[in-house]
């Protein structure tokens, strides 16, 4: 196997942080290489010099026996560097096509684009539309436009960030096999993910990073998922606990609760759901099927006729947010950035966004900011956020660690009902386990909770019934004892067969 | 040879330096422009930032500073609300012409009566009409969706329409020769807002302008409602999260802003300016939108912006007085300043690197 790209001694430091220390690496090509590490590791930095984002600080690249010093993405491209980001960069308005001739730095005409878009989904198995709309798009296929912008590029090397977390089990499938095809035509793929599982079944070698080094080089194949999960983190992963819990009387009472499709949204249609203390529904489904209204219509975000929303016999409906959380219905929603918490703001000052009435921290509708810095050092301590402080703002810290103040500002806010959704979308996988361990706990005081979530085995391990949403409409739901996968496939819409990626217009 | 990288937040250094730095470039640049015109660079700055403080007829240009800032500074804090909340009023000029009109019809239809009910009288009228000016765009905005920006901005022409339609019809003042232009308020006693003590330019305009900065310094830092409208400007999906409802928010805002600009129109009418006349309207209303950015949107900025935009207006008087400058100066200079604030501003989110 002949090394495609190599790595040696990539060192880089930003004020306070050594981002990454002595960095060695190599990819062979026809490899399928995984970089495994908990957020804050140095993945990131990692890529980023590879991809001509960062330049580092010592240490050279190589790439196919040349020296590979891109100074922008630009020249990495050209020298023949790819990477599919975790958030896509696509225009809603504009068609595939367009999204990809937009991307290209001499893009064909447009029929001779269309055409070989057409011929390459063709051949990798990525079925596009190059005319469609992206605003139309699932998320899967939104990653396979990126992925096709990649692939006319000829790259010898892919670079693919966290790419099976806004995918279901199917679409991840369709994934790998295209990767596979592209390994054995040469191409070498540096794979980012956190997801042990399919790190063990598709990965050819792994290189987990620790605090910006190199912990190791192994064959995924031959360890445990727990084992890896101990590299990675420096300890032994504590399995979640579930027990201590008994489900109570029902404490929120969903009925016949339909919305109207806000633009280019879904419409909710006539959800029911019952939630009893002590308990965790799970709600599993595709993005984009009615999960961020669904939130919105509990949350108080979107307001539902009388009658549907009833929390401990009190109609919350037509209440907003505000009075909700009066209540004791507090909700988390999907997008850290922008919607849970302000990016810009200071961990002080985002407390205010939702435990404003429930911790005292305004009185009056004046703020205290002494008692806001306390509880935002409270939910630090609880959650172990790693932060220097309650005055970083929110945008500064990591996703994991701004998810995990995210949900523990609301867990430490004595909910009756809490509602997250995709909590733990993006994070790694020792803060993954702390926020589902959070979760379990507050259940087990008592708290009704909901999970909203496209990871089916993180709604396998914490829900004690199971339900899907598909197209703004809700299954019945199971107990999760004893659902299988393919039982879950065929609840998420499974007659898609394995195109479930297909969001309804 | 050089590329910008983004800062993760901006420093407040720079926050405070940017509005110096852009003063200084345009002294520069105005003094270039000067140079080209052929007048004394040099003299010209001088007469335009030093003289009207400390030059030789400073005694009577200095209470103008006070006169000219407080109508600014009051408009400004109003504006700046808004802004933070990304809630654009551009109209505030309308604003505060429909103000002074109607705090001038209520002293009119007074006249000649003495009370001491009618200056208050006025005070309501004046922000009462500024609001209902403001109120027009955020209706606009949230039944129909119509940009504030632009529904605002219109509303100028057609408050400045309704302006001239008054000095020369149902305001005319009926003992004046048939001039265009109302009566003269300051010779009005119950209506008059004179100058509160001699030689200082203190007038009720500008205690109005100290409270409203008070205000709303006190609403933006320590209010849960200047919170909101923060998270408004900075992150929409996350206010409505919060529970704020972008409806109220904008009627708030613009209504607000509307009514402090009003009762900015309503002192002006009531003293400096003395009478509604077809160009009442001198455009503190746009300044105000300089100000509001050159202070940052923060309320001790907006204090010394409004000072320094008060100086340009009274030193650019002076340069056409004392060294023939040309009358649009004034407009040359706030211009440039604004144009090199956002320029400027390039600093305070970026940092400058050079590509090696």
């Amino acid at each position: 196997m002949t090394d495609i790209f190599r790595a040696e001694g990539l060192g880089k430091t930003y004020p306070g942080v050594r981002a990454n220390d002595d960095i060695s690496l190599s990819v062979g090509a026809g490899e399928i290489h995984a970089l495994l590490g908990e957020n804050g590791a140095g993945k990131s930095t990692l890529v980023k010099m590879i991809y001509g984002l960062v330049r580092p600080d010592e240490g050279h690249m190589q790439l196919s026996g040349q020296p590979h010093a891109p100074h922008d993405p630009r020249a990495a491209r050209a020298s023949g560097v790819a990477m599919v980001f975790q958030h896509f960069s696509l225009f809603d308005a504009l068609t595939v096509a367009e999204n990809i001739a937009l991307g290209m730095e001499n893009p064909p005409p447009r029929a001779e684009l269309s055409r070989r878009i057409a011929e390459l989904s063709q051949s990798y198995g990525l079925p596009l539309n190059p005319a469609r709309r992206v605003v139309t798009l699932s998320a899967g296929e939104r990653q396979r436009v990126e992925i096709l912008r990649c692939l006319l590029q000829n790259p010898r090397l892919l670079i693919m960030d966290e790419p099976t977390s806004v995918l279901t089990p199917q679409e991840a499938e369709i994934l790998f096999a295209t990767l596979r095809q592209l390994a054995e035509a040469g191409t070498a793929i540096l794979y980012i993910s956190h997801k042990l599982e399919e790190i063990r079944t598709h990965c050819d070698r792994a290189t987990i990073l620790r605090h910006g080094k190199v912990v190791g080089t192994v064959d995924p194949r031959a360890h445990s998922a727990r084992e890896l999960a101990a590299m990675m983190v420096g300890a032994e992963m504590k399995l979640v606990d579930r027990s201590g819990r008994s489900p109570g009387e029902v404490v929120l009472d969903v009925r016949a609760l339909s919305t109207h499709a806000a633009h280019e949204g879904v419409a909710l249609k006539n959800i029911a759901l019952t939630l009893r203390k002590g308990e965790i529904l799970g709600i599993g489904g595709v993005a984009g099927n009615g999960q961020d209204e669904l939130l919105a219509a509990l949350s108080g975000e979107i307001a539902s006729a009388p009658g549907t929303v009833t929390l401990s016999g009190a109609d919350l409906s037509t209440l907003g947010p505000d009075p909700r959380r009066a209540a004791g219905l507090l909700s988390a929603p999907e997008d850290r950035l922008g919607h849970a918490a302000v990016p810009q703001f200071s961990l002080t000052e985002n407390t205010l966004l939702t435990a404003g009435g429930r911790q005292d921290i305004v009185k009056g509708g004046l703020v205290d900011n002494t008692a806001a810095r306390r509880f935002a050092e409270a939910v630090i301590k609880a959650f172990d956020v790693r932060t220097p402080g309650p005055g970083t703002a929110a945008g500064a810290l990591s996703g994991g660690n701004l998810q995990k103040f995210v949900i523990g500002r609301e867990v430490l806010g004595n909910p009756r009902v809490l509602v997250v959704n995709q909590p733990t979308w993006g994070v790694d996988a020792g803060a993954a386990a702390s926020i589902r361990q959070a979760l379990l706990d507050l259940a087990a005081k008592g708290a009704g909770v909901i999970v909203i979530s496209q990871d089916l085995d993180e709604l396998l391990e914490l829900s004690d019934r199971f339900c899907a949403l598909n197209n703004g409409r809700l299954s019945d739901p199971r107990p999760t004892e004893g659902l299988t996968l393919d039982e879950i496939g065929l609840m998420l819409g499974g007659a898609h067969g394995m195109e479930v990626g297909h969001v309804p217009a | 040879m050089f590329r910008l990288e983004p800062r993760a937040s901006a420093p407040l250094l720079w926050q405070v330096a940017t509005p110096v730095l852009a003063v200084i470039a345009t002294m520069i640049t105005g003094g270039l422009l000067f140079a080209a015109l052929g007048f004394d660079p040099v003299a010209s700055i001088r007469t335009i930032f030093w003289d009207p403080l400390f030059g030789p007829a400073a005694g009577y240009s200095r209470p103008q500073l006070l006169v000219k800032a407080g109508p600014l500074i009051l408009i400004a804090s109003g504006l700046a609300l808004g802004f933070r909340a990304g809630i654009w009023n551009i109209g505030a000029e309308g604003q505060y012409i429909i103000g002074a009109i109607c705090g001038a019809a209520v002293a009119l239809a007074a006249y000649p009566t003495e009370a001491f009910w009618i200056f208050p009288a006025m005070i309501v009228a004046g922000a009462a009409g500024g609001w209902a000016w403001g109120m027009i765009p955020a209706l606009l905005r949230n039944w129909f969706g119509a940009s504030e920006i632009l529904v605002s901005l219109m509303l100028v022409y057609v408050a400045q329409k309704i302006a001239a339609w008054m000095a020369f019809g149902p305001m005319k003042n009926p003992e004046g020769f048939n001039f265009p232009g109302s009566r003269n308020l300051q010779q009005y006693p119950s209506a008059a807002n004179p100058e509160l003590i001699a030689n200082t330019g203190l007038h009720w305009g500008v205690i109005a302008a100290g409270i409203a900065l008070a205000a709303t310094w006190f609403l933006m830092s320590r209010h849960i409602l200047g919170f909101r409208i923060r998270t408004a400007g900075a992150a929409p999906r996350a206010a409505r999260f919060a529970g704020v409802r972008p409806e109220r928010l904008v009627a708030l805002c613009l209504g607000l802003s509307g009514a402090l600009a009003g009762l900015a129109g309503l002192f002006e009418v009531a003293g400096p300016a003395g009478q509604i006349t077809e160009s009442f309207g001198s455009g503190y209303g746009f300044t105000a939108i300089i100000v509001a950015f050159l202070g940052r949107l923060h309320p001790l900025g907006i204090l010394l912006a409004g000072l320094l935009m008060a100086l340009t207006y009274i030193g650019g008087e002076l340069a056409q007085m004392m060294l023939n400058l040309p009358a649009s100066t004034v407009q040359v200079f706030q211009g440039m300043l604004l144009f090199f604030l956002l320029g400027f501003d390039l600093l305070t989110r970026y940092r400058i690197r050079r590509r090696s």
